[in-house]
């Protein structure tokens, strides 16, 4: 099984529109949408969701104001400073939690004094699977807020490759998210390739370097492709450059092209509309299989 | 004031807003850092490093002297970064959020905290502008440790602007919270809208005031400008869609000097979040 995974350290830089085009062009995929932070692959692939879950990870802390003896232990216990004190303007006194910064440790549940606080299980967002007009899709939703987004692009990896399996499929497309720290990590490791999409840009020069050591870090080969290449030609020379000293293959530039976003704005890919940078796609994709 | 630049999807011009804003102030101004995975801000604004500190989680050691292999630890610890079988636990750095509860839980106290590096803070003097950014290390995974220690340099009796990570998820959080402003950056463009969207229902989760920035106007449609208005959500700022810009930020230049034109629009917004901020001071 084939899992390619889009990346591209800094965001913004077309990993989607480059992601939909694969779906396209690739020959019966299954397509992972990892990017479960701000999710856009279902805006172009228009998926028809079959099936629904629910993602609870992990549990929060919630403290029964009618048990609370307001000690105040749990706000020395809590490291990521999640314990609100009420009161102070005139209303109840006592403690609440406020559930965007708990990380569900579970240390104030256990040492609480009064054993007033209850540790429910988190719903962190869903995941579906759907079908759409390039082979069947998995994708996620986070909530607002929610930790774990790591878990849940796993989550959506494992059931895309169980899809995968079930219907014969040989080829994942994973849209990754932007970065280099958790959501990407989980989006990376055990895949057998990595696509980099950059832009030539100070910033693009910079966060592709961090991927690149990323990637060389869980040891996956990568591929470099720079996007809007001509919008500063010594840059991508350079760019190209450094990913080769890195160890990784160019497989080409995708020029500059207003058609991006008219097709996003038709809901196709690049390569599903006439545009002199749907060439340029192709030729990616010939050189990344 | 603290006014924190932030946006669903990537790539639509936090760091550009950022830097040039920034800038644009004419006093003294803190430019806070919180991409720790990818910080740019530092590209744009060149000035020379005055500190560096290298940042660390606790994490547990046991001390196999002590350990009789109760597996308190591991049965406390909700992620897995601490495991025994009968013998003393192995930990995994990678996983522990530095709670301290297995060091508490430990029966015979066999447990310390020793601290492990995730990255750095760094700070540099450009100007007008006090830069502290953090660098999370390659193959860490928490980027909030980091965000916090950031936000620890902060003086409350200057302003300041926090760069924010994009998305939606923890490490955007631990930037905003205690934020007294919020501008979200955004395109005219499905992605942009879509992402925009998530963001808006963030920042009123966390109930922090909050305006638009639009980047690159005249890319795409109207759809963000309507969906802004028919909420009653102000826009602040529309940056035109000019290939100028997008060859001066390639650069690494600074909107506000290569293209002078431009400094009335970031003069204008410092004026409007100053006032929306604060409009005593104002």
């Amino acid at each position: 099984m084939k899992e390619i995974v889009i990346i591209s350290g800094k965001g913004g830089t077309g990993k989607t529109s480059v992601a939909a085009s694969f779906a396209v062009l690739a020959d019966r995929p299954v397509i992972a949408d990892c990017d479960v932070d701000a999710a856009d692959l279902h805006l172009v692939l228009a998926p028809r969701v079959l099936e629904r879950h629910e993602f609870r990870s992990g549990h929060e802390a919630v403290i029964r104001p009618e048990d609370c003896i307001g000690c105040g232990n749990c706000v020395d216990y809590c490291r990521f400073d999640a314990v609100r004190m009420n009161g102070t303007d005139g209303g109840d006194a006592g403690f609440s939690i406020d559930p965007a910064a708990c990380e569900g440790c579970g240390v104030c549940v256990r040492f609480c004094p009064a054993q007033a606080i209850d540790f429910p299980e988190r719903l962190c967002g869903e995941w579906m699977v759907s079908e759409t007009r390039c082979g069947p899709m998995v994708h996620a939703r986070l909530g607002v807020a929610a930790e774990n987004s790591g878990k849940l692009v796993s989550t959506v990896r494992r059931e895309a490759r169980r899809v995968a399996e079930g219907e014969h499929r040989s080829l994942i497309l994973v849209d990754g998210p932007p970065g280099i720290g958790c959501p990407v990590i989980a989006s990376l490791t055990g895949a057998t390739d990595v696509l980099a999409v950059t832009e030539p840009t100070v910033s693009g020069e910079h966060d592709l370097e961090r991927v690149l050591s990323l990637a060389r870090h869980f040891e996956i080969p990568a591929a470099v492709c720079v996007n809007k290449w001509d919008l500063n030609p010594e840059m991508t020379e350079k760019i190209e450059e450094q990913a080769r000293r890195a160890g990784a293959r160019v497989v080409g530039r995708i020029r500059y092209d207003r058609a991006v976003t008219l097709a996003q704005m038709r809901e196709r890919a690049v390569v599903e509309v006439e545009a002199p940078c749907a060439e340029d796609i192709r030729n990616i994709w010939k050189q990344l299989v | 004031m603290i006014l924190a630049i932030a946006s669903g999807k990537g790539g639509t011009g936090k760091t550009t807003v950022s830097v040039n804003l920034a800038r644009a102030f004419d006093s003294e101004i803190q430019l806070l850092d919180c991409d720790v995975e990818e910080p740019n801000d530092h590209l744009f604004l060149k000035g020379a490093p005055t500190g560096r500190e290298i940042i660390g989680i606790p994490v547990p050691e046991v001390d196999e002297a002590l350990c009789d292999g109760c597996g308190e630890c591991g049965r406390f610890c909700e992620y897995h970064a601490i495991v025994s079988f009968g013998t003393t636990p192995l930990v995994f750095p990678e996983m522990c959020h530095g709670c301290g509860g297995c060091t508490m839980v430990c029966p015979v106290k066999a447990i310390r905290e020793t601290a492990k590096p995730i990255g750095a803070v760094e700070t540099r003097r450009a100007g007008n502008v006090t830069l502290v950014q953090g660098r999370l290390d390659i193959g860490a995974a928490m980027a909030p440790p980091l965000i916090h220690a950031v936000k620890a340099r902060l003086r409350r009796d200057l302003p300041a602007i926090l760069d924010a990570p994009p998305g939606t998820s923890c490490p955007v959080i631990a930037t905003l919270r205690g934020a007294d402003f919020v501008l979200l950056v955004t395109e005219p463009t499905p992605f942009g809208l879509h992402d925009l969207t998530l963001a808006v229902e963030m920042v009123r989760a966390l109930g922090i005031p909050f305006g638009v920035v639009v980047n690159r106007v005249g890319l795409g449609d109207d759809r963000v400008h309507r969906y802004c208005g028919q909420r009653h959500i102000p826009i602040l700022l529309e940056i035109p869609d000019d290939r100028r810009i997008a060859e001066a930020c390639s650069r690494g230049g600074l909107i506000v000097e290569a293209l002078p034109e431009y400094r009335g629009l970031f003069r204008n917004l410092v004026g409007k979040t100053m006032f929306r901020t604060n409009p005593k001071e104002a």
